[in-house]
Parts: C-alpha cells; structure tokens; sequence
C-alpha cells in the first residue's frame, strides 16, 4: 500500500521523516529509557538520583509495607475488570446484534461520557456516595436501611469509580470481535449439533478472546494508575499502585523506587500485549500490533 | 439461533439491559448537572433553581485563571499535535522506510501504556535535561500523549481514500509537496480536524500526566479542580462540571459529524 | 389471451416413488409482512441429488434454512424419513450444511474442524482419528490436516467444509452456494467432483444456486424457484426442453421466442409416426406474417396447456440457439424468416451469431461447425434466413403477465 513515490528523497519527505522520528525518539523511546535505568540506581537526596546501581529499589517492593499495598491495589484494580468484563461482554454482543444503523449511536452514547472531564466523573460519584448522597438518601427514603452506610472511603467506593470510568475500554475491543463474529460460524456450530452452550464455549469464546485480552489490558493497568480515583473516592486506606509512583516521585522523592513500580507495569503490560498476539494469531488474525 | 429469532425472544431482556447500564452510565452526570443549579449548598434538598455557583465561578479568579490556562495549552499542544500526527500519518500510508516497525510500535506503547507510566517516564526526561517545569513541560507532554490519537484518525482515513486522486494529481505534473499540499490535505481536512478536536478535548481532560509534569507557574483547571475535589464537596465544582461536559459534548458532535462527512 | 390462470403446463411435483426422503408439504413463510415462500410442496427421494435453482430473492435459501432447522416456517410441514422437523432446532436434525462462506472455524485446524461434529457426539478418540483421516483422505487432504482453514485455497476450503458436514452421516446434505466464490475453471472441477462425492457417499444433495449451467450439469432434478414457488421440477432435460412456461424457458439456456397465431386444432390427427398422442395444431408464424412472399403454416404438437389451445390464440415458439438453421437468403428450398447478421462470435465448436430479423426481433443461433467448410463465417450484416426443424420447437403459451417479452412491445399488440 505504501509505496515511494517518485520524489522518494523529496525533502518533504525527508523533513517529515526527521521531524517524525526526533519527536518520537526524544519523547517516547529516550523517556522509557530512562526509567529503567533510573530503577536500578539509588535515591539520592539532592540529585534525586545517584549511583551505585542496585536492584534495591525491586527488593524493597516486597517490604510487607508496599507489598500489601500493591496487593491491594491489584486486588481493586482486578475485581475492577471483572465487573467491566461480566457488564460489558453481554453489552458488547447485544450492540453487535442490534440492527445495524443504531450500532454507531449506542457506541457513540456509551463514549459520550468518557470525553467529558474524569475529574468531574469522579466527583459525580462523591456526590452519589456520599453520607447524605443521593443514594444513601434513596435507600432511607423507601426504607430500606435505617442509617446511612458509609460507601465512601471504601474499596468498594474505589472499585465503582474505577469500573464507572473504564467500562467503555473494555466494551470497545469486545464490540470489535464481536462484529467480527460470522453468523454463519454459529449456524455452522448449531448445524454440527451443539447446542447454545456449546457453540458458545467451543467458538464465541475463543473467538473473542483477543477481545477479552484487549479489554483487560485497557482497563487493568490503567486502573491501577488512577490515583486520584483513589484520592477522591478511597481516602487514605484504598490506594492504588499510581499513588504510591505518585507518592515516590512527587513526595518522598524515591525515583528509583517509584521508577521501579512503573517497570512493573510496563511489564505487565507487555505480558498481557504477548498474550493479546497469541489469542489472534491462533484464531488467524495476524493485523494487531499496529496503530497504523 | 438465528439472527431474528436471537432479538425477539430476549429482546425485552436485551433492551432492559442495555437500558440500565445507560442509565447508570449517564445517572451521575446527570446528578451533576441538576445539582449545579441546586440553591442549597450540600444537600439534596433542592432549595430551587439557582445560578448562584456558576456566579460565583466567574468571580473565582483562580478559577479563570485555571480556565483560560488550559485553553491556551489546549489549543497549542492540539495545533502541534496534530501538524506531527498528520505527517506520521501520511508517512505511514505512503511511504516505505527502514523502521516503520519501530515507529508502529512506539506509538502503539505511546498508546497503551497506563498514562502513570508516561507521566513520570517524562517527567524523567524533562529533569534531567533540566527542563522547569511548567508551561513548556506541560505543552510537550500533551503534544506526546495525543499524538497516537491523532495518527489513528487520520490513518484511517486516509486508508479509505481513492489513490486514483493522488495519481492524478501526480500524473499532471505536481511533485511530492505540492500535491500533499494542493489534493491530498483538502481531502483529509475533516479527519484532521475531528483529530484536532480529539488531541484538544484529551489535553483539556488529562490530569494524571499533568499532576506529574505540572509547575507552579502555570495552574491548569483539572488540577485547580481536583485540589477542591480532594476535601469534601464543594457545590462551584458542580457548575464548572456541567460546564466542561457541555463544552466536551459539544466538541464531540462536530468531531463526529467532521468524521462523517465524505 | 385474458385468462389469468396460471400459464404453465400440467406438470407434476412429487414422483411416485416410496422412495422418499423428505416431505415438504404446504410450506409458507413471511418475514415482515413479506410473504418469502408462498406454497412449497416437494418430495425429495433418497440418494437424489436436487437442486433449487432460481434467481436471487426467490426464496431458495430461505428454503434451504427451513430444512436445515435454523428457521421455522409459518404454515406447513417437514417429514425426514417419517420424523416431523417441526420442533427440533438445528442441531437436532439429521441434516447437515454446507454454507456459501464456508463459515470454518479459524481457531481449529483442518482436522478439528472436520472432527467437530464428532466430538459433540462424544464419539471415542481413536474413532474420530480413523474416520477424520479417511474423510480427509476423500476429498485429498490428508497433507493438510494440521493447517489453519485461512491458510488454504478456496477450493480446499470449500473441500474441508464438505468433509465437515458430510463426516456426520448426515441424511440429507445441504449446499448453499458453495462454488459461487471459486472462480471459473476451479467452479467446473469442483462440480464433478460433487457429483462424484455424492454417488460415492450416496447421501441425497440438496443443492442451491442461480446458475443455471451448474443445475444442468450436476442435478438429478431440478426445481426451478421464482418469488417463492416452484416453477417447475423436474430433470435437466425436461426443465431445457420442456420448460413449463415462460420464466422457466427464459431462465435456463438461451431462448428464441416465435409467436405464432394458432390457424387450426385438430385434437385427434397422429404424429409423424402415426401414433395418435395430444393431436396436432397449425399455426401461421407472426413474423412470416409481416414478410413478403407465400407463408407457410408449420404443423406442430398439440401442446397441453391447462386451459385448451384454440384458434385465434397467440402462442410462443421456443427454439433455443442451436435448434436453428441459417440458410441462404436466395435459397429456395427452404422457407424461413429473413434477417442480417449483426454479430458473430467464434467459440471454438459453434459460430455464435446474433442476427436481427427484418421486423427488428433480435434472435440467437449457434451452429457447430462443418468439417466440410472450415472457412464457415458471416460478414457483417450478412443477409441470412431463419429457420428450423418442424418438431424442433417447444410450443409456450402467451404469457400477458411476462413484461419482459420484447416480441409484444414490437408487435404493438
């Protein structure tokens, strides 16, 4: 598709390229760079950072201390993309099966809210959450609980947010496998003899696992980023790993350490990226991998 | 399981549920907005319809302040944004070089990595090369975050152009610049532009990259909101809400009808 | 002629045979207020290999689909072997498919896929083993066992997803479409190969399609399908020589449409054998009508229309292209329609041509070449006469319904 052009060494294209590849190496390849290295050196008080190098930084994240944060962390950001993925999968096959010129205004209506200010979101569900919020208000009105419950400031609270913000990134993949989907796949199953369940295990299922896999990677890591979800919704006891990298950099000043959970992320994320390629390449789709 | 059959018989269930997950998608926006107008302060007791928090917004001058801040950096890391993205784009669909591979995936990491990871991979960068913190640091971390946003708009669009129309162009006699500038921009205008929209509306929104790379010098509004936020409720919050969501719906819809337009 | 009755000739739906497969009877269907299948009666006999032929829109998927259990209908009823189909889903059904698309699993591998069916059965291991390897090993794929579905040709593709259905020893197989996305030569390979599939496996084929070469080549019967019935049903060269009405004659082959004004009925005169069968009529073609000189009256079967030919009534000659001769216009022996050539095409066995008749009626003919007159071609705007054996002819009644008939629009009538 992409072809040299009879200019092949115009200087339009020549510009374009250096303009291209300095933006990108200076401001997304050197950057990363940088945090791995500064991972593996040790907190300094004045320069932030100093040699010798060490791998103090990934020891120190087993200290019970963050370990159970990080834990925690996982554990909200985790229960979070379960919720998304129970909702959005059924969701993602229901807009894929509504006749087809509504599809684009449900998908725009459910990423409607998502332009608008997250900030704003989050502070929508303080208001909701709150002791004399609208939901507390509602239960005591019909009756159904005799005090206010505390809903903020819980790891439920955090977990709602969280899900309330992400839902439409796990929709999204879901509802591109799901368009994907032949029918004629399902009738093919039902024509061979399996029954719902069957055809449901047998193909839907690993046909939209690449889906699945995108959804859990756009919502799980980022959820454990969103720090001030946490602030705002959780408090002091319901941190998420973006608070304690928030912490460590702006606060503490221990860029090593908190240089060290960003690594741990990036891994993850690439896990979850190798996973994402074997899910498409076994179900023969071989065009993933490529914003362009 | 026909396809039919699939929509008649669940389709009660199907709309409830679909149904309430929109209800609950838009229930706290809503909450929101009603309560901006809200007389009393805290409460859910409507004390009637009052426009005494937008007032009082607009006689909140860090407030403005804050506001006409993002606007600025909105408009510039867009404007920037968009001009690189645009040109990646088209280097992209119409060129071949060595390491496209690489540029694929530096903007697919650009893309999908959590915005914490980005955050403070920049803010790495931009001390050591000692950069101060504020404006400048501001405007180059937002160029780089919407920079994949605006590649993908664009690319998509321009994978479903008619090539004929380049070759024409060439054909008659225009050399590289002068047909990408005369044939090709004029076509794509509207997928830049939704894109222009799209890095604006993202930059207007980021807190988490922001709240890293920010300075004392140049407060921008989300972080003037989230300072409020952090401690309890404060009512001109509601109003700055419904402002930004009117304003972020508004961007939307032209952005969708840009994208549209053929 | 004003009888709207239905134009066609006696025909019969169902042979008498007890042989019979699959009964339909009385089918009807409606999607949104559209009535899809309007009466559909077929009887389709064990080991038969049919087809539903008929352009898009007619109905022949959506028939395809009620037997195959994806659909109900809306009136009607479905015997398998004596067993009604009316309550069991799909996947219930002795009946397996083999859709247009192919529709392969492109998580599995060639031999999962085709195992499939198999394995819902809970069929023990080493038995799947054996019979997916011999069903691979028929349709010459055994090498390809292990790849991925994408990562074959179409025509293996399409292979595969035979081997798919057919491993299930289904009762009944069907076919929708299956070779429409091969290309041409492939298309003709894969139709013999069908046909050879079928009387090796001996299972009944059920087949789909709009293309009429294709019904002709590979089906025992076919039923021809317009806007929701059948048309008529019956073998291959019943439906090319005998079609029972109009649509039928237009839609398989080329045709040639003489009308001719009925001159004389003369139920009990013999044939050319002497044998008496419907009698005889005499009729004044309507062209030979418009030209100068003597016209003669061609004598021709009675033909046995469902309301009874009389005098005065239109009918249509069909002469399909090689039913015609092309004389010489000076000729004397012969009578016949005169023309000019205004288009000749060589196709490697006939010479093609498409001659215009003084009246401006456009005909086809396709003569095989002479071993005689190697050099045997027409100039441009040759004039030619037109005609044919007595006998030759099919004789269709005057469909007034048929807007497509050019000859009524020329004629003025």
């Amino acid at each position: 598709m992409a072809r040299n052009h009879l200019g092949s060494k115009s200087p339009f294209r020549t510009a374009t390229l250096w303009l291209i590849w300095g933006w990108l190496l200076i401001f997304a390849l050197l950057p990363n760079i940088l945090v791995i290295a500064v991972s593996f050196l040790t907190r300094d008080s004045s320069a932030f950072i100093s040699l010798p190098v060490s791998i103090d930084s990934y020891v120190r994240m087993v200290d019970p201390l963050y370990f159970e944060v990080f834990v925690h962390s996982l554990w909200m950001a985790g229960i979070t993309t379960v919720i998304c993925l129970l909702l959005g999968y059924p969701f993602a096959w229901l807009v894929s099966k509504v006749k087809v010129r509504w599809q684009p205004l449900l998908m725009l209506l459910l990423i409607l809210p998502f332009w608008t200010n997250s900030l704003v979101r989050t502070y929508a569900l303080k208001l909701l959450f709150a002791n004399n919020g609208l939901i507390n208000k509602s239960l005591l009105a019909i009756g159904a609980i005799d005090a206010p419950i505390d809903i903020l400031y819980t790891q439920g609270a955090v977990i709602a947010g969280l899900t309330y913000l992400l839902f439409p990134f796990m929709v999204l993949p879901l509802y591109a496998v799901f368009t994907d989907l032949r029918n004629d796949m399902l009738l093919a199953s039902q024509d061979l003899g399996a029954s719902k369940t069957q055809t449901f295990w047998h193909v839907v299922l690993p046909l939209t696992t690449p889906g699945i896999i995108s959804g859990v990677l756009l919502v799980l890591l980022p959820a454990m980023g969103m720090f001030y979800v946490a602030d705002i919704l959780g408090g002091s006891r319901n941190l998420l790993v973006g608070n304690i990298i928030k912490n460590q950099f702006l606060d503490a000043r221990d860029w090593p350490f908190g240089a060290a959970a960003s690594v741990l992320l990036t891994v993850a994320m690439a896990v979850l990226l190798l996973a994402y390629r074997a899910s498409s390449r076994r179900i023969g789709k071989t065009d993933f991998n490529e914003v362009a | 399981m026909s396809h039919s059959r699939t929509l008649k018989i669940g389709s009660i269930a199907a709309k409830g549920y679909l149904g309430l997950i929109y209800t609950l998608l838009y229930l706290p926006i809503i909450v929101l907005v009603v309560m901006s107008f809200n007389k009393s302060k805290i409460g859910y007791n409507w004390g009637g319809f009052s426009l005494k928090w937008y007032e009082s917004l607009f006689n909140n001058q860090a407030m403005l302040d804050a506001f006409w801040h993002s606007i600025v950096l909105g408009l510039v890391a867009a404007t920037v944004s968009t001009l690189i993205g645009t040109l990646t784009a088209l280097a992209l669909h119409r060129y071949n070089f060595r390491g496209k591979g690489l540029l694929n995936g530096l903007l697919f990491v650009l893309m999908m990595s959590p915005e914490i990871v980005l955050a403070i991979s920049l803010l790495a960068l931009f001390l050591l090369i000692g950069l101060q913190l504020g404006f400048v640091s501001l405007l180059l971390a937002h160029i780089t975050f919407c920079l994949p946003f605006v590649v993908i708009t664009v690319f998509a669009r321009l994978s479903s152009l008619d090539e004929r129309l380049m070759e024409a162009a060439r054909d008659l006699g225009a050399n590289e610049s002068t047909m990408v500038r005369t044939v090709l921009i004029p076509v794509i205008l509207p997928a830049v532009m939704a894109g222009w929209l799209l890095a604006f509306t993202l930059s207007l929104d980021d807190v988490v990259v922001s709240t890293f790379v920010t300075g004392p010098s140049y407060e921008i509004l989300p972080l003037r909101i989230y300072s409020m936020v952090r401690v309890g409720l404060k009512p001109e919050v509601n109003a700055i809400g419904t402002l930004l969501l009117v304003a972020s719906l508004v961007l939307v819809v032209i952005s969708q009808l840009l994208l549209r337009k053929r | 002629m004003t009888d709207p009755s239905p134009n066609t000739h006696k025909t019969s739906a169902s042979p008498q045979d007890d042989k019979t497969l699959l009964q339909l009877n009385g089918i009807k269907k409606t999607y949104d207020q559209t009535e899809v299948l309007k009466d559909i009666n077929l009887d389709i006999k064990h080991g038969e290999f049919l087809t539903l032929l008929g352009p898009s829109g007619c109905g022949k998927t959506t028939l395809l689909r009620l037997i195959a259990g994806f659909e109900q209908p809306n009136a009607g009823t479905i015997y398998l072997d004596g067993v009604q189909m009316a309550g069991l889903s799909a996947d219930k059904r002795p009946v397996n498919t083999v859709f247009q698309q192919y529709a392969l699993f492109p998580h599995m591998s060639v031999a999962q896929n085709v195992a499939y069916g198999l394995k819902l059965k809970k069929i023990p291991k080493d038995e799947i083993q054996t019979r997916v390897s011999e069903m691979l090993a028929m349709v010459q794929l055994e090498h390809l066992a292990n790849r991925k579905p994408q990562d074959l040709s179409g025509g293996q593709q399409q292979r595969v997803a035979i081997a798919r259905a057919v491993i299930n020893r289904p009762k009944l197989l069907l076919l929708d479409e299956p070779l429409s996305a091969l290309d041409h030569k492939l298309r003709l390979q894969m139709q013999s190969e069908l046909k050879r599939l079928q009387r090796e496996l001996g299972i009944t084929f059920v087949f789909v399609t709009h293309d009429q070469e294709e019904a002709l080549s590979m089906s025992d019967r076919i039923a021809v399908m317009k806007d929701g019935t059948f048309q008529q049903i019956g073998t291959p060269i019943e439906i090319y020589e005998t079609p029972a009405n109009l649509f039928t004659a237009k839609f398989i082959g080329e045709t040639n449409l003489f009308r001719a004004e009925v001159k004389g009925v003369y139920p009990d005169l013999p044939d050319r054998d002497g044998k008496v069968t419907n009698g005889r009529i005499e009729v004044e073609v309507c062209e030979a009508q418009a030209q100068e000189g003597p016209t003669t009256l061609r004598n021709l079967r009675r033909p046995n229309f469902a309301n009874d030919v009389q005098v005065g009534d239109i009918v249509n000659l069909l002469l399909r292209p090689e039913d015609l001769r092309i004389y010489d216009p000076k000729d004397n022996e012969h009578s016949g329609l005169l023309g000019r050539v205004i288009e000749s095409n060589y196709k490697g066995s006939t010479l093609d041509s498409i001659i215009e008749l003084t009246n401006g009626h456009i005909i086809k003919a396709s003569e095989f070449f002479d071993e005689d007159d190697p050099s045997f071609d027409y100039k441009l705007n040759e004039g030619v006469k037109v005609s044919w054996v007595d006998g030759w002819e099919w004789v269709l009644p005057e469909d007034t319904n048929d807007t497509n008939n050019a000859l009524a629009q020329k004629d003025g009538s």
